[in-house]
């Protein structure tokens, strides 16, 4: 354990080092780019491999062929450069390759506000690349959770072979924090496969979680296409086969759903709740407790940390003693149009958004209370 | 076809192909393996990548680790594979809408940076994959798909772009001219760095239709009549209306993975 004053973008690059992450490749943009500097200063001194690319298509298609071929890899972004990796994002899904996107969210759309907050690329994160596909984003609400999670993220992308978004924002990218930072953490570590080279398939039906599977440049003789294919990599246009690939997909989020669901919540027994994420749901906070002081009355709190998938049934679940839901976030109401569809139809969901570029204040908050 | 050949490809359910009858892409796919094998590689010493589009569907039909990634992108690609495996030989094959339109930016870059691969550019004029649109390599006034009036914008030379980029291997060859592209895609293979070979093939099918060039037969015809070897040209207009073939640049420069290992080094000791 060692004590130390760090950013959330710090934590970030720390935490993926220490659970394994030994490629990098990204371009950079504000407000991810310590992300990426300090990656290139102690990438080298692993051993490991740090290139800036010539822009985030090339970043992301790089850690992408580095991870098939074995590597724990990681990319560190921002919005105009996110929607430059959303195809790329389509065929890591597609071909199964685990990795690592870090969106250190700010103001959009197009080059928007570069040095400013905002939580509005959720619904990106979400259905930013075509055609229908698994997800997985986290949101961290503080440079200790810019730690855990980038460690966690990696965990759930090498178990599912499936891209994990970590939306961070600018607040939390570019806020200090003290932290104890653990000296080591669990490395998972991938399974190799213990078929042979002519019995192995890349794409094996039944194991869909913590799978064996051959590297890429390890004489498998495997076929990675992003092209819609068959449990060996090759294409097809068989509608059962086709069916079997896109299911497939879907159960590596449906089937783990609870596996996947982190939240944090207090006092949900309450009439009104608030819900919230990322650097927004510190305000939430502050607000539940100001008006604690002045009153009895409790105020619930449900901090999502992951966004995606969406668990309906446990936030549901989390409120269904609710009568009022305020929901917090630096966008136009993208989660809350979520939230809506989780909670009783009598359920009253009021928003409290900002899309200015400033964060949300606790007064902004306490009005709506 | 000999049986080392047919040894190197997928041959239990891969063909028959999805080349048109006539196309070149065969015959640059055929002089590949023969270089491959020439140079003593088995295929668990390669990784074959390439973009999207009909020369990119080669790397489907060998036997060997095989990287078929997004349109435009093999380049990147490979560049990680080649980093987590820098001991295996990176083979890239790349139409020139692939290489020189959408994955433009990246061949540059890659060129500059000299990581060791070997681009293998089959250059058909056109969009194959897609019916016969114009490429970056469209001649003026030729027509295409989406240039019936015929072709309104000036054509790249891959080979000048290259150079121009930082490449330390750049060669042209024809598919007429299998032999000689064997020999240069095993010198490139051979060169320690980014090297481009540049193959002109025919798309009967689409380009040489629309612009009445005859069948196959009649293309290769043209491509061994208008071709001159770098050693014949003895002035620039010997050049001129022809396709020059050979080694056209071979320069020492250092090798990027080698220079990053340096930098780890240095950052070790400190
Ligand atoms: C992002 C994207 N844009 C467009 C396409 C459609 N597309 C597929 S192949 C191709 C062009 C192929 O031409 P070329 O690279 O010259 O290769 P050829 O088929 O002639 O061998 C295009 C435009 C695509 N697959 N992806």
């Amino acid at each position: 354990m060692s004590i130390q004053l760090l950013s959330g973008n710090e934590a970030c690059a720390l935490g993926a080092l220490k659970a394994g992450v030994r490629f990098f490749a990204g371009y950079p943009i504000t407000p991810s780019t310590e992300i990426a500097e300090m990656m290139s200063e102690e990438l080298p001194k692993l051993g490991g491999i740090f290139i800036q690319m010539e822009d985030e298509i090339a970043s992301i298609c790089a850690m992408v062929g580095a991870s098939a071929a074995g590597m724990k890899a990681m990319t560190a972004t921002s919005g105009p450069g996110f929607s430059l990796m959303q195809e790329g994002i389509g065929y890591a899904i597609m071909t199964e390759v685990p990795c690592v996107i870090v969106n250190v969210q700010r103001g959009g759309p197009a080059t928007g506000l570069p040095t400013k907050v905002a939580q509005a690329d959720v619904m990106a994160a979400r259905w930013g690349t075509h055609g229908d596909h698994p997800i997985v984003a986290l949101a961290p609400w503080s440079v200790m959770e810019s730690f855990t999670l980038t460690v966690k993220a990696i965990e759930i992308s090498e178990r599912l072979r499936l891209p994990v978004l970590i939306l961070s924002d600018e607040i939390i990218g570019h806020m200090r924090e003290v932290v104890s930072i653990p000296e080591s953490v669990a490395i998972h570590e991938r399974k190799k496969p213990t078929k042979s080279k002519d019995e192995y398939l890349h794409y094996h039906d039944e194991t869909n979680f913590d799978a064996p599977f051959a590297h890429f440049g390890e004489g498998f003789r495997i076929h990675i296409s992003g092209l819609t294919h068959r449990q060996d990599g090759f294409p097809t246009n068989d509608p059962k086969v086709i069916k079997w690939k896109m299911d497939r997909l879907r159960n590596k989020t449906d089937l783990n759903r609870d596996w996947l669901h982190f939240d944090e919540h207090l006092d949900l027994d309450a009439e009104t709740v608030i819900v919230s994420y990322g650097s927004s749901a510190r305000a939430a906070l502050e607000a539940k407790n100001e008006f604690e002081k002045n009153g009895s009355k409790k105020i619930g709190f449900l901090r999502l940390i992951t966004l995606w998938p969406f668990h309906y049934m446990k936030v549901a679940e989390l409120l269904q003693n609710t009568k009022r839901v305020v929901v917090v976030e630096m966008n136009q109401g993208q989660m809350t149009r979520e939230i809506a569809r989780a909670v009783r139809r009598d359920v009253q969901v009021i928003d409290v958004n900002r899309y200015d570029g400033e964060l949300i204040t606790p007064a902004e908050v306490l009005e709506k209370l | 076809m000999n049986q080392e050949i047919l040894d190197r490809l997928r041959m239990d359910d891969r063909f028959p192909h999805i080349l048109c009858p006539g196309c070149g892409i065969g015959s640059a796919m055929n002089a590949m393996i023969r270089a491959i094998a020439e140079s003593g590689l088995t295929n668990d010493d390669i990784c074959i990548i390439s973009g999207i589009g009909c020369s990119s569907r080669v790397p489907g039909y060998i036997d060997a680790d095989t990287f078929h990634t997004l349109h435009g992108r093999a380049i990147p690609s490979a560049t990680g594979v080649k980093l987590a495996h820098p001991d295996k030989e990176m083979i890239i094959i790349a139409g020139d809408g692939d290489l020189l339109a959408i994955g433009g930016n990246h061949f540059i870059h890659a060129a500059r940076r000299n990581l060791d691969m070997t681009v293998i550019l089959i250059n058909n004029h056109n969009y194959g994959m897609t019916g016969g649109q114009y490429s970056p390599t469209t001649p003026q006034g030729k027509r295409a798909k989406t240039a019936p009036y015929g072709c309104v914008e000036r054509a790249f030379d891959a080979c000048e772009m290259g150079i121009g980029s930082g490449a330390v291997f750049v060669a042209r060859s024809t598919t007429y001219h299998t032999p000689h592209l064997k020999g240069l895609i095993k010198q490139a293979m051979k060169k320690n760095g980014f090297a481009l070979v540049e193959v002109i093939s025919q798309c009967p099918t689409l380009y040489g239709r629309l612009n009445r060039m005859g069948d196959a037969v009649k293309m290769l015809e043209y491509f061994k009549e208008n071709s001159i070897t770098v050693s014949q040209v003895k002035e620039p207009k010997d050049a001129e209306g022809k396709i020059v073939i050979g080694v056209l640049h071979d320069i020492e420069a250092p090798e990027y993975y080698e220079s990053y290992r340096k930098v780890c080094e240095h950052a070790q000791r400190r």
